[in-house]
């Protein structure tokens, strides 16, 4: 199916209703969908749980918890170890107001790879022995204990890619694949802002990175400049 | 003077000894803080690969250049890339960290025990910390280096029997370079390998908590 074209980021967002699953794509400042989070937060979404790798180091994301957009973050970094610069979405989570699941990084990478190839779990090393097992299942296999992860999905995955095709294929810039690429694949609905819209055909298929099945919605806006504030 | 006050190595000279560990034609992973700055003291002819865990291998040294967003590595810097660098999303760089692909990895520590178990992500006094990617490369790394000071601000050890804080992986430790002395972890424990310029091995051994064997001759560093 070709992916819709849409004016606005806010439209491109019609139908991601209170309560909703999101993820959230980028590496802090590479390929963050910075656009796409204002429209969420102009939007007024609400009680939305986040799965992103980072939240409130200098991303964007943190702005929704200026009204409290969010009730739950899934990701690898949120808190740091020191609360000398505290983000919003830190002193949430110290008052209690957020939840948090903190998530191996790897770990986080391959729960939502198995989330959108339709693998049920797998079994990794990262985390045995650590806060990270509590409650998961430790299996022994060749002398050694793994954990059971389970996959991640998600309701809407809000995305930026360089540059996209009108079918919907994407290609991303520098280190902009990053949580991108993988998140594409694991959600109901994959809204992608992009640089640049270019005819079908004008791709090369060998440079296409994210393939147009994964991709639903597409709006072209210019990016917005994201700075790291350091760990 | 009283070891305590003797002067200990620079962050940049920990990371210059750290650098001497890494051998030519490998892959290495340098986390964020005391081991990113080992970038800087890789010999340029050893072809060192340097992945970074948002994707890229094959970077170079720190940008001097107009900020980009998109190029930065795990830590948010800026970056160069060297001839034949790569990109590619998350799930490979961690299927390329899990799957033993890096030979080297290197990591800031707060605790590390004399199993080697490391604690590097939260300290539980001041709450929170973020796992990142330590925890996958603690366990994937074929060879893991931790660069760290070899006690708190206030002189507490952090080479201990067993750690305290929030662990980062069990038994995953195989060298550990201090701001006082070079400790390789074996199967009979931990080992004192080199000393700061300076340092004599029985003051180390005072200001760390878990048993250390001293052999003869323990040489100061090369720097």
């Amino acid at each position: 199916m070709t992916a819709t074209i849409y004016d606005t980021p806010d439209e491109a967002l019609d139908g991601v209703s209170d309560g909703a699953r999101v993820m959230v794509g980028g590496f802090v400042s590479a390929s963050s969908p910075t656009n796409l989070i204002f429209a969420l937060k102009r939007r007024g979404t609400r009680n939305l749980t986040v799965m992103a790798t980072n939240i409130g180091f200098g991303d964007r994301l943190d702005e929704l918890c200026e009204d409290r957009q969010i009730a739950k973050a899934i990701a690898s970094f949120a808190v740091r170890a020191s609360s000398a610069r505290a983000s919003r979405f830190e002193e949430q989570y110290r008052t209690g107001e957020v939840e948090l699941e903190l998530v191996p990084q790897g770990t986080l990478a391959e729960r939502i790879r198995a989330g959108g190839a339709g693998i049920g779990g797998f079994l990794t090393r990262t985390g045995v022995g650590t806060q990270v097992a509590e409650g998961k299942d430790v299996l022994s296999w060749q002398g050694e204990e793994w954990l059971l992860e389970r996959p991640l999905r998600a309701d809407v995955a809000i995305l930026k890619a360089h540059r996209a095709d009108r079918l919907g294929n994407l290609c991303y810039r520098m280190a902009g694949r990053n949580f991108n690429a993988v998140m594409a694949t694991a959600a109901d609905l994959v809204v992608v802002e992009v640089e640049e819209i270019v005819e079908t055909g004008e791709l090369a298929p060998n440079e296409i990175h994210t393939p147009a099945v994964y991709v639903d919605r597409i709006v072209r806006c210019d990016p917005v400049e994201v700075r790291w504030d350091g760990r | 003077m009283a070891a305590e006050h003797k002067p200990r190595l620079t962050r940049e000279l920990v990371a210059m000894r750290v650098a001497q560990e890494l051998a030519p034609g490998s892959t290495v992973n340098l986390g964020v803080g005391m081991p990113t700055l080992v970038a800087a003291f890789a010999p340029p002819d050893a072809n060192i690969l340097l992945q970074s865990e948002n994707g890229i291998l094959g970077y170079g040294g720190f940008s001097e250049e107009a900020y980009d967003q998109d190029l930065v590595n795990a830590g948010g810097q800026p970056i160069t890339l060297n001839p034949g660098a790569s990109f590619f999303d998350s799930a490979a760089s961690f299927a390329m960290i899990r799957g033993g692909h890096i030979d080297t990895a290197v990591l800031g520590g707060l605790q590390v025990s004399e199993r080697g178990d490391l604690a590097n992500w939260s300290v539980p006094e001041r709450g929170g910390g973020s796992i990142g990617g330590a925890m996958d490369l603690a366990v994937g790394a074929r060879r893991l280096i931790v660069a760290m000071e070899h006690t708190t601000k206030d002189g507490r050890p952090r080479i201990l029997r067993e750690c305290t804080y929030p662990l980062t992986a069990r038994g995953c430790v195989d060298l550990i370079v201090t701001d006082l002395a070079v400790v390789e972890v074996g199967p009979e424990g931990l080992m004192l390998r080199e000393v700061a310029p300076g340092w004599a091995p029985g003051e180390v051994v005072t200001l760390t908590d878990a048993p250390l064997t001293v052999p003869r001759g323990v040489p100061e560093m090369e720097l």
